[in-house]
């Protein structure tokens, strides 16, 4: 069962650029990438815990501002030589707004 | 049909004549060659290295047998050429084998010399040529102790340190009371020597040998004072002799060695001979730099271009024993009415020599420090007049200005381009340099294949690799320039740059498409290169890209590692006043700041400042009149004063007042990294500038201006660029400066590496020597300035970019 909460229009997260979303347990940082696809994940770093929505976003990858690992968005997994992975939650567009599934928290949380 | 060409002697000098034809005509001829060894070519100077076991036999292979193939050359390993007949023009080996030829090249080298002595043809008695006897040497080490070593010149003593490194007992038995007599004075001879008996060598000087001892083998050796020391090996290093036999047995004129011209032709014009079987204009030779250049005039004639003469050649040595560094060229040894420059130093075993003759060097003996070598080699070819700098000479080239940070790259980057890097093959530094920039070379094994430097005895390698890293940046390091941006790319930084100004380039995307990027938007090491680049060279056209910047940048604070930023306004040379510090005291209460702390750039640190606090502090500190002071950009950082003569007893200029209109004229500018400034009123220096990347040393007569200082990972002092009489020009070669490094460095290139990579000659010739080029930097930075001068933090603090700072909020 899916649970869409709507978060806000596409254009109010620029391209290659993300937002975040802050709820009661967790910062969310969600994506935008050129394509516009979007993607939502835990702000938080597996390595020192960086605030992974102030990295560079390419392709559909972010880029660890503290250390630069990278993470695929999909996955949350880290990609290349580095290893660790982050929650991700579904995320899509749906027409011109953005709208996420945060039933993964509520259940975590719980 | 394709003429005959026959080699006999399958040696360094013989193959590279093969080399040099088959380089401008490789199908001219049918090639056979005949070689006395079992092995393909391969590098005799090595073979010291390979008895000292720090290389082995493969290693120093030149040409193996795939390379004969692949040039179609019919090789003969392991048979011995012994008649040539001229009249059938053809040459018959010891098997039997017969090959016709239409020309010939002998290139059959040199045979040690054994002093006739009874018991020389003992087993155990050997001299020091080939593989054989190495493998020979290798051998008696494995089984016996004691070695002795006829004759303490380089040979001798190149084979007593490799078999003492086999564990052998080794004594080195000389004729004369110095060694190596005829590449060392004295003095340098007597350092030597002190070394190697460090080493654990034991020396017999002023001793002749009487007669070898032994009956199945050798067992001692008896001196003709009578004395007797025990010997399991005896290596004759003593000499060589042209090998002509074979030649004279021909009817081909010989002296010494086989008479030739200077085409390298004998007496038969069907014969060429090259090598150190050759007798040049009464000389033979023993090294190989002037066999290399004997093979570049063979081949040139063999392949019928019929220019080149060799005239002869001027020699320098080089010890090849680890830890012993010695350098000898020309006359070293003083004739009446020559001047001697010496300069020792014994408690750091440095001796260094010079003889002139009219103000022109004549020979040069270096021990210890041997830095130089090439320089002093290049002056006594060219017969360059040296009493403008005689004073100093013994210093090295490089004596300007260097504060003890002595590092070679710097040193050969100063090299002038006709200056020799490699002895052995004749290559010079523009050889080398253009043929990294040309070839896109990064590797050592790179430049020698290319260039041959460093392909023979190896004693240049450490300037070939200082010349390779300077070239290509740091090729080994974080900020290569002749590899690929990142993997996103083939392209260098260098290509980049390029592009974007030939073609025009002026969006990301069209970079991209130009260089055929491998992926839809680059990555987090290409896409802030490119913003910058595109903003560098296109101010009034290009839309800064936000999203390409790293998060400081794109936040206008540094990130710190809980996730908050830092905030560090702008305090022009370091001036405040009351109101200033108060209206930093007020934000820092109102919104909490947990720490202060003045930096080292002169100014105040706001820590732990939250995200969304950020434009609300900087509309605070905009209203008190303070700009962003880019603590966390590649940009203008600060600019570093001292009292100066407003205050300071000792000051000469207004340092604090310059500083001020400095950081006026170059506060906003982006840069490839980060850029700092400082002035100091008088050389005391209390602003420290000559480790900025740009420095002003005010003095009575003006200013000093000093570039491409570093005080961070790696200090590198400045460079002395120029002195001026006003601020006016003060500001103008600040700003050209500037506006050159901002072109033409790779990004997060700092000016240190970058000075060094290009040279400090490179940067004078553009803003320096030429005020047009200057003046026209100076007015393009200004004109980019127009563009950068507008505060990040005020227009922030007015809602530009307000995603960036506000979460959102689930509805
Ligand atoms: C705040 C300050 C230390 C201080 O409290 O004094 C500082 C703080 C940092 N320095 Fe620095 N440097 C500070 C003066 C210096 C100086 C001294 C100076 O400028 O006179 C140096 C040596 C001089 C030089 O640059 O040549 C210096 C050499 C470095 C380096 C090494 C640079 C190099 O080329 O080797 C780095 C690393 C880098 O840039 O990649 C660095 C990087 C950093 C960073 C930005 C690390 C980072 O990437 O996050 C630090 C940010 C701390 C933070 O969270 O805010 N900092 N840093 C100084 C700020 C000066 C200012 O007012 O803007
Ligand atoms: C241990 C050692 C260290 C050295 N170190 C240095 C150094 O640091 N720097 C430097 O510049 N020089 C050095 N040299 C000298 C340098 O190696 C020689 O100058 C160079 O190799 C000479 O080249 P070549 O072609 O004339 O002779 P070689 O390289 O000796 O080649 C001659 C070849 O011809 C073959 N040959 C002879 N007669 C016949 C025949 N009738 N038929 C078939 N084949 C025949 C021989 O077997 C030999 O292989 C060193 C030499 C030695 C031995
Ligand atoms: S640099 Fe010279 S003038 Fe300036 S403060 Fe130091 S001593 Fe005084
Ligand atoms: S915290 Fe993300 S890479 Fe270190």
């Amino acid at each position: 069962m899916t649970n869409w909460t709507d978060i806000c229009a596409l254009t109010d997260i620029p391209r290659l650029g993300s937002r975040v979303v802050k709820t009661d347990t967790m910062n969310i940082a969600v994506f935008r990438t050129a394509d516009d696809a979007v993607f939502a994940m835990k702000d938080e770093c597996p390595h020192k815990k960086g605030p992974l929505s102030q990295g560079i976003v390419h392709g559909h990858a972010v880029t660890c501002p503290l250390h630069n690992w990278k993470f695929d968005l999909a996955s949350g997994e880290a990609m290349g030589p580095d290893e660790g992975c982050t929650n991700t939650f579904p995320a899509k567009v749906d027409g011109s707004r953005v709208l996420i599934d945060f039933s993964g928290l509520i259940e975590q949380a719980a | 049909m394709k003429h005959r060409l026959v080699m006999v002697g399958n040696g360094m000098a013989g193959v590279r004549t093969l080399e040099e034809l088959l380089k401008s005509a490789p199908d001219q001829y049918e090639i056979t060659v005949f070689g006395a060894e079992p092995y393909p070519n391969y590098n005799r100077i090595m073979l010291s290295p390979v008895l000292a076991s720090d290389k082995t036999v493969e290693d120093i292979i030149l040409n193996d047998d795939a390379w004969y193939a692949d040039h179609g050359i019919t090789l003969h390993k392991g048979k011995t050429i012994t008649a040539i007949d001229r009249v059938h023009r053809q040459v018959i080996a010891d098997d039997g084998t017969v090959a016709e030829y239409d020309r010939l090249i002998l290139a059959t080298g040199s045979n040690p010399f054994i002093i006739p002595v009874p018991g020389h043809q003992l087993p155990g008695v050997i001299g020091f040529r080939d593989i054989a006897d190495v493998d020979a040497m290798l051998a008696a080490s494995k089984q016996y102790k004691h070695a002795v070593v006829i004759g303490g010149g380089l040979l001798g003593l190149e084979a007593a340190n490799g078999l003492k490194k086999q564990g052998m007992d080794v004594t080195v038995v000389h004729l004369l009371d110095t060694l190596m007599e005829r590449q060392l004075d004295k003095p340098a001879a007597a350092l030597l020597k002190a070394s190697l008996e460090e080493k654990g060598l034991k020396f017999e000087m002023s001793a002749s040998t009487e007669s070898i001892l032994g009956d199945e083998r050798v067992t001692g050796l008896r001196f003709t004072d009578g004395r007797e020391i025990p010997a399991d090996l005896v290596v004759m290093a003593v000499g060589i002799r042209p090998n002509i036999a074979l030649a004279k047995a021909a009817g081909i004129h010989c002296e010494r060695g086989i008479v030739v011209n200077d085409t390298m032709q004998t007496f038969d014009p069907r014969i060429w001979a090259v090598g150190e079987c050759v007798q040049h204009r009464n000389q033979c030779y023993g090294l190989v730099a002037p066999l290399f250049e004997q093979a570049k005039v063979a081949a040139n004639h063999l392949c019928e271009h019929g220019v080149a003469r060799y005239e002869g050649s001027v020699t320098s040595t080089k010890l090849k024993v680890t830890g012993i560094d010695l350098f000898s060229a020309g006359e070293f040894n003083e004739q009446d009415g020559d001047e001697t420059l010496v300069l020792q130093d014994p408690s750091q075993g440095m001796y260094k020599k010079l003889v002139l003759r009219d103000n022109r060097v004549k020979g040069a003996v270096m021990y210890g420090d041997t830095m130089d070598g090439s320089w002093y080699f290049q002056l006594l070819r060219e017969g360059t007049d040296v009493s403008a700098f005689r004073k100093t000479i013994l210093f090295g080239q490089h004596d300007l200005g260097d504060a003890g940070h002595g590092d070679s790259s710097k040193q050969v980057m100063a090299l002038s381009d006709d200056a020799e890097i490699c002895g052995c093959n004749g290559v010079c530094k523009g050889e080398i340099v253009d043929a990294i920039v040309k070839k896109g070379l990064f590797t050592l094994d790179d430049v020698r294949a290319h260039t041959k430097a460093s392909s023979s005895c190896g004693s240049c390698t450490g300037l070939v690799e200082a010349l390779l890293a300077s070239t290509v940046g740091e090729g080994y390091g974080p900020a290569p320039s002749k590899k690929p941006m990142c993997k996103c790319t083939d392209h260098s930084h260098d290509d980049v740059i390029t592009g974007i100004k030939r073609h025009q380039l002026k969006t990301m995307q069209s970079v991209r498409d130009f260089f055929e990027w491998q992926t839809p938007d680059g990555c987090a090491t290409c896409r802030p290169a490119l913003n910058y680049y595109l903003l560098a060279n296109w101010p009034a056209e290009y839309n800064d890209d936000a999203q390409s910047r790293f998060i400081n940048e794109r936040a206008h604070g540094n990130i710190q590692k809980d996730g908050t930023y830092s905030v560090v306004p702008r305090m022009f040379g370091g001036l405040c006043t009351a109101n200033d510090l108060r209206a930093i005291a007020d934000v820092s209460d109102k919104y909490q700041v947990p720490e202060m702390k003045v930096t080292g750039g002169q100014r105040i640190d706001l820590f732990g400042v939250k995200k969304e606090d950020l434009p609300l502090m900087w509309k605070d500190l905009s209203d008190a009149g303070f700009v962003s002071g880019h603590a966390y950009g590649k940009a203008l950082r600060t600019v570093k004063t001292c009292a100066g003569s407003n205050w300071c007893r000792f000051g000469t200029q207004n340092s604090t007042g310059l500083g001020v209109k400095l950081e006026q004229l170059t506060w906003g500018s982006w840069m490839p990294h980060k850029f700092k400034l400082a002035v100091s009123g008088c050389p005391r220096n209390c602003a420290e500038a000559t480790i900025k990347d740009f420095g002003v040393v005010c003095v009575d007569s003006g200013y000093e201006l000093h570039v491409g200082g570093n005080g961070g990972i790696k200090v590198r002092v400045t460079d002395l660029l120029t002195r001026v009489a006003t601020e006016e020009e003060v500001l103008e070669f600040t700003g050209a400066f500037i506006q050159l490094y901002r072109l033409d460095a790779h990004y997060l290139e700092r000016t240190a590496p970058w000075v060094e990579r290009r040279g400090l000659a490179f940067v004078k010739e553009q803003i320096l020597d030429n005020a047009e080029r200057r003046r026209q930097l100076y007015e393009d930075f200004k004109f980019s300035q127009t563009f950068a001068q507008i505060d990040p933090w005020k227009a922030r603090a007015d809602g530009a970019e307000a995603h960036e700072f506000t979460t959102l909020k689930i509805a």
